[in-house]
This record gives structure tokens, C-alpha cells and sequence, in this order.
């Protein structure tokens, strides 16, 4: 997936799959965790939900081979709206959905096109659920990664506009903790949704984690 | 030209009951329900939705009424997914489920385009609600009877009075005259619009109470005229 022009290292269809696969292996062994924290606050699938999402995502890369990067983010997010029940089918389904019209049918995706991507995920999640900074929900770990994404992109290769992304994510995840949640199902729950990370935060923040590390290497 | 209604419900029996409620009133238009998962749990079906938009689309447009929080969410991203020329005529309305589902059937059934099977949407929770209440409606709504309006009584047949159905065929008997108003209700009391099937039956006109039938418009005679025949023969 390296691209030796320029010294930029950009990613290629190959890797955006390869991508995609270690993202669904991240999913999968944080599963537990996920549902864990969703227990405290929601109802408890999150975890089950996004790895039966992702499985369902591994399933279809074994049996078809998107040609563009563009063509695997909208495989992802119609098989994750199609399987993820839920909030977060839709959510996480038009983000991918977002970041695929965002990169078009180019070949290859260079950092300016990772950010892209990034900032048009983040603007489909906040126009379908209408969520703020600050009401605790995935939004607090996609905004500061957009803001640090685009922030990497004049200095940096793919990679590092991920891993800036990733950094952020986790820092805005954490930053869920003393929130009380104001959005979906936690909100019912007031002042007792106080004191437990937001569960759709950390799946987010492990998401671009994984792309980052995969990116890396 | 009928415009065709998509029941969205976490619930599979849910989203199946106010289709058949529905369709009791409206036989004749595209209503299809979209409740439930895929392998029938509680929750909501972006494949069942997107496939319930295409069932019940014939060109005319869609009206979607949903129940609860992630409904919509489906529902909106289903939209996304849509070819763009789909989507234009596919309107999601926040309405009370049941009386969203009747008042806009009843408006498909009769012919009405897609903003007016909206608009009938839309406006059902509140005047089902004014009906429910005396008759207190948004004074666009009141009824201003002039002298020169054809008015009749007619005395009601049908056992159960003017519920439901009755009222819904009246609706429908009525939008041959477009242009013509007719209001129902008891003598000297507020009468209800009779294209407005649930202030209709919000009015409560039993077996055997004579009602004022008032018209206005260019065809108000022979509407009158008709809907006084139907109340006295009975429609049920």
C-alpha cells in the first residue's frame, strides 16, 4: 500500500480492505468491554451488535472485491446499517456511507483524502442523530479527531493523520466519563449516566485506533 | 394519483395492526408495514424499510410515520441510501402513529397529493385531540356558516353511529366535490369538517340523534343532499 512518490505514503484499495479487517479484529476482542459499558448505561448489545456488524463486513470482503477504496467504505456501511441494530446501524452505517461519497472513485486516498473522509463521517453522524459535543455519545471522540485529522494532514502521511485522529478519539472518549448524557437511551437514565464512559465514544475511538495501526504498518 | 404510507414500528404486530386499521378506511391505497427486525425482535430494519419505500412508491410519493426514537433514524438513513428521485417524493411525518395512519389514508384514498397526505398527517394529533376535548379547534379550522350555506338535518342510521368507517366513507364520498366544504355535527353546536375523519368521529353522533349537515361551495346542494341520504340510509 506504500505509494513511494514523494515520499507520501498513500493507501490503496488493498489497504483500506486491510484496514477494515483489523478494524472487525479490534471489534471482535474489545466485544466484551463494549457491552460491558453499554450495560451500565444503555442496553447492554453494544459490543455484540458491532462485532455481528463486522463479521457480516468479513463475510462480504471474502466474497466480493471492491475496486476502489470508495466502493469498500459503502460495502461497510451498507452491511453495517443492514446487520447493527440499534442507534448504532444507521450511525456508524452513515458515517461510512459519508466518508465513501467523500473519496469518490479515487484510487488511492492520500491524507487530505483520510481527513476528508474523516470530516464527512463526523457530519453524517451529527445530521442523523443531532448530537453536540458534550451530550456523550460518539460525537465526543469523532470531533477533536476530525479537528486533529485535518490539523496532520499538511505535515503528515495517512498515517500519521490517523494516528493524530486515534489520539484525539481516545482523549475525547475518556472525556465522556463526567458527562451526563443528553442523546439515545443513556439519556434516560440523567444524573446516574454520570461516571461511566459512553459506550459508542470508546467503539469510536478503538475504530481509529485500529485504522491507525494498520495505516502504520 | 394515490400516494402511498409506510407504518415504521419496533413492533412487527404493531406496525401490521395500524396498516389493517388503516386500510379498513382506505382499501384501495399502497400501506405497508415496516415493523420489527428481520428475524422479528423489537427494533427497526433498514432492509424492511427501504423495501416497504419501494413497495408502496408508485411514482405518487410516500408518506412514513414511525413510532419511536431509532425509527426515524432508520427511516432517514434509509432516505440516504434511496436513489436521490425517490427520495424527493418520500415524506417522513411526526405524527401520533394510529391517527397519523388514518387521517392520512383516509386523504390518499381520496385522491390527495403528497403534501395534503402530509399536511392530513400532521394535523391529525391535534385535531383529534380538539375534537376529543368539545370541539375546540384552531379558528382556521372553525366552521363560519353563512346565511346563504345549504343546510339539511338527517337523522343517524348506522348502529354504532358515525365511528370510524362511516365517517371515513363520507370522506371519501365527498372528494368528487373539491371544492365544496360540508360540516357535520350536532344542531347548534360546533360542527366538525366531514373531510376530517377523526374530528368526525370526535363528534360522537349516535343511533338515532339528528344532526346538522351545513355545505358550502359551488356544489353544496348536491353534496348535502348526498351525505344527508348516506347518514339516514346508513353506511355500516
Amino acid at each position: 500500500m506504500a505509494d513511494a512518490r514523494e515520499g507520501e505514503s498513500g493507501c490503496d484499495t488493498a489497504g483500506v480492505v486491510a484496514a477494515i479487517r483489523a478494524v472487525a479484529a479490534t471489534v471482535a476482542e474489545h466485544k466484551a468491554e463494549l457491552s460491558h459499558l453499554d450495560r451500565e448505561i444503555g442496553d447492554g448489545d453494544h459490543g455484540e451488535n458491532l462485532a455481528k456488524g463486522f463479521n457480516a463486513v468479513l463475510a462480504k470482503l471474502d466474497q466480493q472485491q471492491p475496486e476502489t477504496p470508495g466502493a469498500v467504505l459503502k460495502l461497510v456501511a451498507t452491511t453495517l446499517i443492514s446487520t447493527v441494530g440499534g442507534a448504532s446501524g444507521p450511525l456508524f452505517g452513515t458515517a461510512f456511507l459519508r466518508a465513501a461519497t467523500s473519496v469518490g472513485a479515487a484510487t488511492e486516498l492520500d491524507a487530505a483524502a483520510v481527513s476528508g473522509a474523516l470530516a464527512a463521517a463526523l457530519g453524517g453522524v451529527v445530521a442523523r442523530g443531532k448530537a453536540e459535543v458534550g451530550d456523550k455519545t460518539m460525537v465526543d471522540a469523532l470531533t477533536p479527531a476530525g479537528a486533529a485529522a485535518a490539523a496532520a494532514v499538511g505535515s503528515g502521511s495517512v498515517a500519521d493523520v490517523l494516528s493524530a485522529a486515534a489520539d484525539a478519539a481516545a482523549e475525547g472518549a475518556a472525556s465522556t466519563v463526567p458527562l451526563r448524557a443528553r442523546k439515545g437511551r443513556a439519556s434516560y437514565l440523567g444524573e446516574r449516566s454520570i461516571g461511566h464512559l459512553d459506550p459508542g465514544a470508546a467503539s469510536t475511538s478503538y475504530l481509529l485506533r485500529s485504522l491507525a495501526e494498520s495505516a502504520a504498518s | 394519483m394515490t400516494v402511498g404510507l409506510v407504518i415504521v414500528s419496533h413492533s412487527r404486530s404493531l406496525a401490521r395492526g395500524v396498516a389493517e386499521l388503516a386500510a379498513q378506511m382506505a382499501p384501495d391505497i399502497r400501506l405497508v408495514p415496516a415493523g420489527g427486525t428481520e428475524d422479528d425482535q423489537i427494533g427497526t430494519s433498514f432492509d424492511l424499510v427501504t423495501a416497504a419505500l419501494e413497495q408502496a412508491d408508485d411514482g405518487d410519493g410516500v408518506v412514513v410515520l414511525y413510532d419511536l426514537g431509532s425509527a426515524l433514524l432508520t427511516t432517514e438513513t434509509a432516505l440516504e441510501f434511496a436513489d436521490p428521485e425517490q427520495a424527493e417524493r418520500i415524506i417522513v411525518v411526526d405524527a401520533p402513529l394510529v391517527e397519523g395512519a388514518v387521517a392520512a389514508s383516509v386523504a390518499a384514498q381520496g385522491g390527495a397529493d403528497l403534501n395534503a397526505v402530509g399536511e392530513a398527517a400532521r394535523m391529525a394529533g391535534q385535531s383529534w385531540t380538539a375534537a376529543r376535548s368539545g370541539g375546540r379547534v384552531a379558528a382556521s379550522q372553525v366552521p363560519v356558516i353563512q346565511e346563504s350555506d345549504i343546510r339539511a338535518q338527517a337523522k343517524v342510521a348506522d348502529s354504532a353511529g358515525i365511528h370510524a368507517r362511516p365517517a371515513s366513507i363520507l370522506a371519501r364520498e365527498l372528494t368528487v366535490w373539491p371544492d365544496t366544504t360540508i360540516w357535520i355535527g350536532r344542531p347548534g353546536a360546533d360542527l366538525a369538517d366531514a373531510r376530517n375523519v377523526l374530528a368526525l368521529i370526535g363528534e360522537g353522533l349516535r343511533q338515532g340523534e339528528t344532526v346538522e349537515i351545513a355545505g358550502h361551495g359551488p356544489d353544496a346542494e348536491i353534496a348535502v343532499a348526498k351525505v344527508r341520504r348516506l347518514i339516514n340510509a346508513g353506511m355500516d
